[in-house]
């Protein structure tokens, strides 16, 4: 093992050129476009330093010991900057894998006829290459499920508003399904605007809600419940007709006054704070 | 040991919780309450808890009985003033108060309390007219 690693290294510092064309090329001919070439040359260039660095080490074929701490960090910023870019997880892997060739065949050259010892050094490299490749593809995942966490994050503070329809008058249109993080968030800032706008009656719309079953009206009831405790009544509005129909056939019951459309809702709150829409009998003229 | 106010406003009573309630407190303010009740003829009762922080399903229980008694004793009780997280941590307890009346503020309390018992002499005016 010991004798392998150094060998390694010794290959990628004296051929340390030829060893980066040759990988270079292969990987833009595997990844077919050459847009990026500079940036690969200098994530290539990165990665042979960091790695010689690391088959230098002691612990050469553990690549999570601190001696490849540098080496795992270049990894890391490739497959980041390709799984923002939107790299399937094969390409990020090749990035490491396409080393391989490039690398055996110096090892070829180096070993001569020597048999033993290129099988020997060959199994070393490839060893350690998939360890680094297989490194890659983790880190290749994390990044990808930093970025749909995020993602909905940004999608939950964007689809819960509180609209102020009139004094006293609050709607929260709701967009996309209720599970609970979500119902947690749309009671918190429910019961925020009822504080701060002191309104009495608050209409939530679910035409947005795709589906309605048991889970999702026990947590539109618990808002409901939620908002009465603070003072303030609910009305549901914007149930489709296919989701009346499924609420029946399930047995889901929702003990609240509910409307077919947003603006019945409205009316009926509008009458309860006694207040009256009414037409003009005769249309005057206007001042402004 | 502590003791909450009852003060009476009109016809009402209005109870505002400042301390944490344990169980001697919260027996102590149900006897009070209910003799108050008789004793000013009070027709509403108000309960301020603006001021709590925390609630348990003791407390929860608490408010639900005082509304039985009173309801008992011919009074509408009214919570007034729960914050946010209250009324989230009640209803993760299962404890909705579905026979509790609310209101945002002590001033909207007190306008539910003068319609709940106006609309109550309307409708047995009726009855009885």
């Amino acid at each position: 093992m010991q004798k392998a690693s150094i060998v390694i290294a010794r290959l990628i510092d004296k051929y340390h050129a030829e060893l980066l064309r040759t990988w270079l090329d292969r990987l833009t001919r595997e990844s077919g476009d050459q847009a990026d070439a500079a940036q690969r040359k200098d994530q290539a260039t990165k990665f042979l330093a960091a790695l010689k660095q690391g088959v230098a080490a002691a612990q050469f074929d553990d690549i999570r010991s601190s001696e490849w701490a540098s080496t795992r960090e270049v990894l890391e910023e490739v497959s980041r900057a390709r799984a923002l870019r939107g790299a399937t997880p094969a390409e990020t892997a090749t990035f490491v894998f396409s080393l391989k060739e490039p690398l055996f065949d110096l090892l070829r050259r180096e070993a001569g006829k020597d048999a033993e010892k290129l099988a020997n050094e060959t199994w070393t490299a490839s060893l350690l290459l998939d360890k680094l490749g297989l490194y890659t593809v983790e880190a290749f995942q994390k990044s990808r499920e930093d970025v749909i966490r995020r993602q909905q994050e940004e999608m939950l503070e964007l689809s819960t508003p509180v609209v102020q329809l009139w004094a006293g008058i609050l709607a929260l249109p709701l967009i996309g399904t209720l599970d609970s993080a979500r119902t947690q968030v749309v009671m918190e800032n429910l019961l925020q605007h009822i504080v701060t706008s002191g309104a009495e009656i608050a209409i939530i719309d679910i035409t947005g809600v795709p589906t309605v079953d048991t889970l999702v009206a026990q947590h539109l009831l618990k808002t409901i419940s939620a908002a009465r405790l603070m003072g303030a009544d609910c009305i549901i509005s914007g149930i489709r007709p296919q989701i009346a129909q499924t609420m029946v056939h399930l047995g889901v019951e929702l003990d609240v006054v509910s409307k077919a459309t947003m603006a019945d809702a409205l009316a009926l709150a509008l009458r309860r704070i006694g207040k009256t829409v009414v037409d003009r009998a005769k249309p005057e003229r206007a001042t402004g | 040991m502590d003791q909450i106010p009852i003060l009476k406003i009109g016809d009402c009573l209005l109870v505002s919780i400042q301390v944490d309630m344990h169980d001697r407190l919260a027996m102590a303010l149900q006897d009070d309450l209910t003799n108050k009740i008789v004793s000013t003829r009070a027709r509403g009762v108000m309960i301020d808890i603006s001021a709590l922080e925390i609630v348990d399903s003791f407390i929860g229980r608490m408010l639900n009985n005082i509304a039985a008694m009173s309801r008992v004793l011919d009074a509408v009780t009214v919570v007034v003033g729960m914050q946010p997280a209250v009324a989230i941590t009640l209803v993760e307890l299962g404890l909705a108060l579905t026979g509790v009346k609310t209101a945002l503020n002590v001033d909207k309390g007190l306008a539910l309390i003068r319609r709940l018992i106006d609309g109550e002499e309307d409708s047995r005016d009726r009855r009885e007219g």
